[in-house]
């Protein structure tokens, strides 16, 4: 072959900008948030245990914590195994800094009275069971598989949640008013549930992630269902937070880790 | 070499569910398979619920129970897929869980029956159908709390995932 000059071997096949392969980086990006979704929620609702209203509930609300985090561990167990970098799932919930955790700022709202962690837990429950329904057909068979175990238990979880919203919503006028406000209180960070950046739609294209506009569907038919017969009515929201999945979370989620994350801190690899 | 699985699955016969330990880990389906992996004897189960602590346990009794009968290279694996359902408890597994005092679960989880709970289920003491739920969860994740407005006792109900 001959060069012509200024011509030199590692021609290019083309001259666009190159960009980088990020498939992987996605896939252990798109992971990793579901799995800080389900450890924050779970380690919230956690401090419920030996809490709660009444001996029944108190229970119920403890299984759903357990439920969230044994998810949690499925979740971040394959995280660490695709970023390939040797991180287990300790790793990942013990050894992050708060910025480097993608939940959802929802997630690590202190757990307030029982109206609200009821009326949280029902809106993430809601949104899980859809998210997980679609994300069992994923073309990642992992993620295909944690979905359908997971989806089983958001149907329980739906079911308890959905349940005590109608109660409380339709119970006494004091649990009427508590379940009003907390829903007011919530509604402006569920809108960061639906709010899909580059990495949901390039995952969405490639049939490994749910498609978010449809899940935002599914959810609110189901919401207004739950609040008709909960006598609430949607509120109006005239902002949103959001930032958690850019790791720009509230000031209570220092707190949280600090608490979640002690032990290993002080006594690093330490096993039971 | 079938000889010796068939030895295998007898020796498991004696892992129980921690929580109800009258059930074994094949009446509750999840022994999955049992079989030779390069030299190690491989034992692969399926996880009923996901932060169950009882399956750690089961795999911890699985490994000990095989050393103790001589098979030191054990390997206890987890699978998840297809998830694990109440479909795949044995008839002999429901009949010891009703015997124990929990009603085993109504219907198939693929016939979508979990959506459906009954509303009142027969007391497994005094076989009233008088009975109410309580709350969703029981003692465990897998169970639902009932009372039986007859005989006044609670009872537990495994419930249909
Ligand atoms: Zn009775």
């Amino acid at each position: 072959m001959e060069l012509n000059d200024g011509e030199t071997l590692d021609a290019k096949v083309c001259d666009c900008p190159m960009t980088p392969d990020t498939s992987r980086q996605d896939l252990f990006q798109y992971v990793l948030r579901l799995g800080d979704n389900a450890l924050i929620n779970g380690q919230r609702l956690s401090e419920w245990c030996g809490h709660g209203p009444f001996l029944e509930e108190d229970v119920g609300v403890a299984n759903t914590a357990l439920d969230l985090i044994g998810r949690a561990r499925m979740l971040l167990t394959y995280a660490g195994e695709v970023e390939g970098a040797g991180r287990t799932e300790d790793d990942l919930a013990y050894f992050r800094h708060e910025r480097d955790f993608r939940n959802f700022l929802i997630m690590e709202l202190p757990v307030g009275d029982f109206a609200f962690t009821t009326a949280r837990q029902f809106f993430i429950d809601a949104y899980d069971y859809f998210y997980y329904q679609a994300l069992q057909y994923s073309v990642d068979s992992t993620l295909a598989a944690i979905a359908a175990k997971t989806l089983k238990e958001c149907e329980y979880h739906l079911r308890h949640t959905g349940e005590w919203m109608v109660r409380l919503g339709d119970g006494t006028a004091e649990s009427h008013e508590k379940i009003r406000k907390a829903v007011a209180d919530l509604m402006p960070f569920t809108f960061e549930l639906f709010d899909a950046d580059e990495i949901d739609r390039r995952m969405c294209e490639r049939h490994i992630g749910v498609d978010l506009d449809a899940i935002e569907k599914s959810w609110n038919e189901k919401v207004a269902d739950a609040l008709a017969e909960a006598t609430l009515e949607r509120p109006e929201v005239t902002f949103t937070r959001s930032g958690g999945r850019q790791g720009l979370h509230s000031e209570h989620m220092g707190y949280l880790l600090a608490e979640m994350q002690s032990v290993q801190r002080t006594w690093p690899g330490l096993q039971w | 070499m079938n000889a010796t699985i068939k030895n295998v699955r007898d020796i498991l016969e004696q892992v129980v569910d921690p929580e109800i330990p009258v059930l074994t880990i094949a009446d509750l389906g999840i022994l999955q398979d049992v079989g030779w992996n390069e030299g190690r004897l491989q034992v692969v189960i399926t996880p009923t619920y996901s932060g169950c602590p009882a399956m750690h346990a089961i795999e911890h009794d699985i490994a000990a129970v095989l050393r103790e009968n001589g098979y030191e290279n054990v390997e206890v694996k987890t699978q998840l897929s297809p998830a694990w359902t109440t479909d795949w408890l044995s008839e002999s597994g429901r009949e010891k869980l009703l015997q124990y005092g929990i009603v085993p679960p109504l219907g198939s989880a693929d016939k979508q029956s979990l959506r459906i709970v009954a509303a009142s289920l027969e007391c497994p003491r005094c076989r009233s159908d008088n009975t109410e739920k309580i709350s969703e969860f029981g003692s465990t994740p897998c169970k639902a709390l009932y009372k039986c407005n007859d005989c006044l006792e609670p009872f537990d109900y495994f419930k249909c995932i």
